[in-house]
């Protein structure tokens, strides 16, 4: 009963609440950011609070519309499983909540931000707890616009709004075959209600492929991520955001969600088992040649859902949404973390840093323990949830799960190679940052995604403000120790996890991890404060710029998009409307000229009534004889 | 005056008071003096605002509400309005004069009389160089008997006279209160929106005259017309309302008619006259020659398609505000004939809530650019820009009004277009699929439009052209918040629109299943 009420709870109070921050005015600070902290805690009280009285899933639907035969419906589900997503999702909401409060200080438009974070995080956990089709493309669109209006909220910034315009719409390429493959599962079922669709027996392969294109854009997955390193313009809490519990772990879960399905569809899993595989090595790769501290983490990020997609692949998607939540916890982390240091340093650009390690201590602990958690050091959260997944990859090589063999392989050697190039870039950017002498901070000071400014030339990098030092500690904790979950049973069950394998099998990755972190160390040793990124020679720019991925993006579809839309336009102007306006000129035209010739003078307009009478006598004459 | 069964006396006489008070209350604003202009502004308002009272209270429970189907022996469920007035007109030709209000036209009957009420109450505030304001709001009076008129006639001759009513006064509006090319834009308007009225004529005397009725409650569902017949009729309709709607690519009349024209002479355009040629596609197309419509649907569902993709590209290289957004109504408007075209009652539904969504959000869309325009007298994309440095209050309205116009789920505009593409896979097979997925790309094409838009406008260092606006002024809020809400309110509450749709579209679409 408490369940049914608080489940339509969890994601309606921050909506409500970020509809009603929407409305004060932009400079009220008190009320928004009392609002919008509201809004994360209460979402986070009612998750604990159903985790502690639910013990089945709950399902809660209420009517909506119905078009036609096809109902919509209201409805809710929660499993335990989207149970500690939720939590996930609030937490990292609520710490960004109050980490906003201190890094945007001076921001005039706080209001409205903090009303958007509300609802992208109420958006957010309409996805996790939709089961209906059209409700959690409600949630799904709405994170979209969300993370639009976000990117695009530093005003100072020339390139936030077309960062937030391209995640806008890249984002919304993929959505129209979410749509599609909606319309068409509601369709075929009959119903949009997900536990209709999946109690609905056969496979509706096309729709799958057609909902993947939008798991694609959301997600960032090759080749629709070329949003995600951009959204950096954003604010970092944002990035935080967007990057660690929402919107992009918003595709992976709808997999998840829909799993039944895909589990029956090889060809389905194989086209996700190739997207991620090619997502994972491309993100990896492209991190490590990034001088942009935040850019490591996004393509990071890019190169970690590929993990969550690839478990998927291979039919394992209770690996995949360990890895979104222990993903969810460092990267929240990092990102928080990355914030303090822009903050202090006053750049984004890691050129322009080295040697916080003393003047940053908390703030470089809890680096290493995020950039530790990514590489999947033993035994922090990472090491076990990437565990899991390589487990899981290396069963599906024998073809005897959901997906084909070969998509087993594909995804194990992948994730294979991307351990060690996570290890490599991990380790350079925490001896690049934190290591060595301070380099010099003197020229364009502003270069770079800097969204926090400040008065005058910052003095010795400190730590940062309370408001901020906690929720990063905070997020400490489950990045280190939320890998250990797995040997709770409840955990396990709740996600019906395997036990953790503690066999050979962690052999090999740990060699992987030992010879990438190793290699950048060794770099940095021989050349010290010389970038190790230097030893990538010629593929270095290629790197940097994400494999040019964006100029082919450019020129294959938008190019091609402005110049139709440029021809349509004048044909719809020089043909269409041309046609219109030639009838009227040219009915002018002939009525100028019949007018002329009534004019005629009266022995030639005496001619032309005698023979039309004549004319008409002949024809009555004619007729007569006839008839 | 024939007594229709169970229709309360009192829903009758709002049925009669909805036509004649507006058209009284433009004879008396007509009247008033010159000096008295902004009393009789307020009287119009006035007049506008019980009008729309009388609207809405065309809701009251009559005792047919328990179900307004009769399913008679036969199992076809017959159109039955919740309230109707009926009366001889011209007995020897069996013509009509009858009124009636069911779910199909409740929405857009109390639409007109919000948009109407909102006009009038912003003329009052503001009057636009050209004319004296009481005759301005005496024509949106006479406007709104047309239109009103439209959507409550339930006999085709009647029909027709409303749909004919409307022209002049939308003519006078433009060419005596538009912009510098306003005489050139209310001629094009008026002689092509004629050649639609033309095929119009043409088609209601098809039927009329070869099933002796022009009683639509009788003639719903084909009434035995003989297929060509029906064919013949639906292809003059479906041109004529196609003129009206617009449909590509005979929408040419809508970008000049929109640029040019008043502020509240575009709301009103966008806002419900537009929507005549779509309701009476599928009142007077789908209902009365069903088999027409079916013949006839491919085509449209095509040109509904390419009206999509060629009106958002179109706006994607558009560089003036308002003619952007009178080219998005194309778009817009193409989805909501993919709707009918599909011929589903899912389709249909569709298209009905995505009537009323673009109504609410184009008729927003249209205040927020006059607004804009007026206060930075251009509307050239070029010259606007950092609209929400300036202006942060107008600037979020604007983006509030172009998320919801772009079909963001949780407010008015995504039911429509969603459900059309639904409904085109519905209905399934290579054509109807391909339109879907066509469509599909149109709304991401509607994004990318109007999201060039916000950047042009609203991001950015401000201009010259937007720096020091006033501040939007109370009667500016007080005509835009109604809008706002409802487009919030439709969004989240689909059913305040289709609530009472499923049975009558299943009457309309009936016949063919």
């Amino acid at each position: 009963m408490t369940a049914d009420v608080l489940t339509p709870l969890l994601p309606g109070v921050p909506l409500l609440l970020g509809l009603i921050g929407l409305v004060l005015r932009p400079g009220d600070k008190r009320s928004s950011q009392a609002l919008g902290i509201a809004g994360a805690a209460i979402a986070l009280i009612v998750t604990i609070v159903l985790l502690a009285v639910v013990d089945e899933p709950v399902e809660v639907t209420h009517r909506w519309v119905t078009f036609g035969d096809l109902p919509v419906t209201l409805g809710f589900s929660l499993g335990p499983a989207a149970l500690y997503v939720a939590v996930a999702v609030a937490v990292v909401a609520l710490c960004v909540q109050v980490y906003s409060v201190a890094y945007l200080h001076d921001d005039t438009r706080y209001a409205p931000y903090a009303a958007q974070v509300s609802l992208f995080t109420g958006a957010m956990l309409l996805v996790v707890s939709a089961n209906d089709l059209i409700l959690l493309l409600l949630g799904w669109e709405i994170m979209g616009v969300c993370s639009y209006l976000l990117i695009g909220h530093d005003r100072r910034l020339p390139e936030a709004p077309a960062a937030a315009v391209k995640a806008f719409l890249v984002t919304r390429v993929g959505d129209v075959g979410f749509l599609l493959g909606i319309a068409w599962l509601g369709v075929w079922a009959g119903s949009f209600r997900i536990s209709d669709i999946l109690a609905h027996g056969g496979v509706p392969t096309v729709a799958l492929l057609l909902i993947l294109a939008g798991v694609a854009g959301k997600s960032a997955q090759f080749p629709l991520h070329t949003w995600l390193p951009d959204a950096m313009a954003g604010p970092t809490p944002i990035s935080a955001l967007i990057h660690a519990a929402t919107m992009v772990a918003a595709g992976v879960y709808v997999v998840f969600r829909l799993f039944p399905l895909f589990a029956q569809s090889p060809a389905a899993l194989a086209v996700l088992g190739v997207m991620a595989a090619i997502t994972l090595l491309l993100g990896a790769l492209s991190a490590t040649a990034q001088d942009d501290l935040k850019r490591v983490l996004a393509w990071s990020t890019v190169s970690q859902i590929g993990y969550m997609t690839g478990a998927l692949a291979v039919g394992s998607p209770a690996a995949a949404l360990f890895h979104l939540l222990t993903h969810a916890a460092f990267k929240a982390l990092l990102f928080l973390a990355a914030g303090a240091v822009i903050h202090a340093v006053g750049s984004n650009l890691m050129s322009r840093m080295g040697g916080l390690r003393e003047h940053m201590p908390v703030t470089f602990w809890c680096f290493v323990a995020g950039l530790g958690a990514l590489a999947g050091v033993p035994p922090l959260a990472g090491f076990w949830s990437k565990e899991n997944v390589l487990v899981a990859a290396a069963h599906a090589t024998e073809g005897d799960g959901p997906a084909p063999a070969w998509v087993g392989w594909v995804v194990w050697v992948a994730a294979l190679a991307g351990v060690a190039i996570t290890a490599w870039y991990a380790t350079r950017l925490l001896l690049y940052t934190f290591f060595g002498h301070a380099r010099s901070r003197t020229d364009e000071w502003h270069a770079g995604f800097s969204d926090a400014h400040y008065e005058g030339a910052p003095g010795v990098p400190h730590d940062p403000p309370a408001l901020m030092r906690w929720p990063v500690l905070l997020l400490a904790v489950p990045a280190v120790l939320l890998g250990l979950a797995a040997f709770l049973p409840g955990f396990r069950s709740a996600l019906e996890l395997e036990p953790p394998h503690l066999s050979v099998s962690i052999v090999l990755p740990l060699v992987l991890l030992m010879l990438g972190a190793g290699s950048a160390w060794w770099l940095w040793h021989t050349g010290p404060g010389v970038d190790p990124a230097r030893a990538l020679g010629r593929s270095r720019p290629l790197f940097a710029a994400g494999f040019h991925l964006d100029k082919i993006q450019n020129l294959l579809v938008v190019r091609p998009v402005r110049a139709f839309a440029g021809a349509v336009r004048l044909v719809d102007e020089k043909v269409v409307d041309a046609a219109v306006e030639g009838a009227g000129t040219s009915t002018t035209r002939l009525g100028t000229v019949l007018a002329a010739a009534h004019r005629a003078a009266l022995p030639r307009a005496a001619v032309a009534v005698f023979s039309g009478a004549l004319l008409l006598g002949v024809v009555a004459a004619i007729y007569g004889a006839a008839s | 005056m024939m007594d229709p069964p169970g229709v309360p006396a009192a829903l009758q006489v709002l049925l009669i008071a909805a036509l004649v008070l507006p058209a009284a209350g433009a004879v008396v604003v007509a009247l008033l003096p010159t000096r008295l202009d902004r009393g009789a502004r307020v009287v119009a308002t006035v007049f506008a605002a019980v009008t729309f009272v009388a609207t809405l209270l065309l809701a009251l429970p009559s005792s047919r509400d328990v179900g307004w189907t009769d399913y008679s022996a036969s199992g076809a469920v017959p159109v039955v309005p919740w309230a109707e007035v009926q009366a001889p007109w011209v007995p020897s030709l069996g013509i009509e004069f009858h009124l009636g209000v069911d779910g199909v036209s409740y929405p857009l009957v109390v639409l007109t009389g919000l948009l109407t009420l909102l006009c009038c109450a912003y003329t009052v505030w503001k009057v636009p160089a050209g004319g004296s304001g009481r005759t301005l709001a005496a024509l949106l009076l006479v406007l709104e008997v047309g239109i009103l008129g439209t959507f409550l006639a339930l006999d085709l001759v009647l029909f027709f006279v409303f749909f004919e009513v409307v022209l002049l006064p939308m003519y006078a509006v433009i060419a005596g209160w538009g912009g510098a090319d306003r005489r050139r834009a209310a001629r094009k308007f008026v002689l092509y929106t004629l050649f639609g009225s033309v095929l119009l004529l043409l088609g209601v005397f098809t039927v009329v005259v070869a099933a002796g009725t022009g009683d639509l409650l009788a003639l719903a569902g084909g009434y035995g017309l003989s297929r060509t017949t029906q064919q013949v009729a639906f292809a003059l309709f479906a041109v004529a309302f196609a003129v009206k709607a617009p449909l590509w690519p005979l929408h040419t009349w809508l970008p000049d008619a929109h640029t040019e024209a008043p502020t509240v002479g575009s709301v009103i355009l966008a806002g419900v006259l537009l929507k005549m040629g779509t309701y009476g596609l599928i009142r007077v197309g789908v209902g009365v020659a069903p088999e027409g419509a079916a013949w006839a649907a491919p085509v449209l569902g095509v040109l509904a398609a390419a009206a999509i993709i060629a009106g958002s590209l179109v706006c994607l290289r558009q560089t003036e505000l308002k003619r952007l957004i009178a080219y998005s109504s194309v778009g817009h408007m193409g989805f909501v004939l993919l709707g009918i075209a599909t011929l589903t009652v899912t389709g249909v539904q569709a298209a009905l809530i995505g009537n009323v969504a673009h109504g609410v959000i184009t008729g927003l869309l249209f205040f927020l650019a006059g607004a804009i325009k007026d206060r930075a007298h251009t509307g050239d994309l070029g010259a606007l820009g950092g609209l929400r440095e300036t202006a942060p209050r107008l600037a979020g309205l604007l983006g509030f009004a172009a998320i919801a116009s772009l079909g963001l789920p949780g407010l008015a505009g995504f039911w429509g277009e969603a459900f059309a593409v639904v409904a085109a896979v519905e209905r399934g097979g290579a054509l109807w699929i391909t339109l879907a997925v066509v469509a599909a790309i149109g709304g991401a094409l509607t994004a990318a439009y109007f999201m060039r838009l916000l950047r042009r406008v609203t991001h950015g260092p401000a201009t010259e052209a937007v720096t020091g606006f006033p501040a939007i002024s109370r009667p500016e809020w007080i005509a835009w918040a109604p809008l706002v809400l409802l487009a919030l309110a439709v969004g989240l509450v689909p059913a305040l629109v289709l609530a009472a749709t499923a049975d009558p579209v299943a009457a309309l679409t009936g016949a063919l299943r």
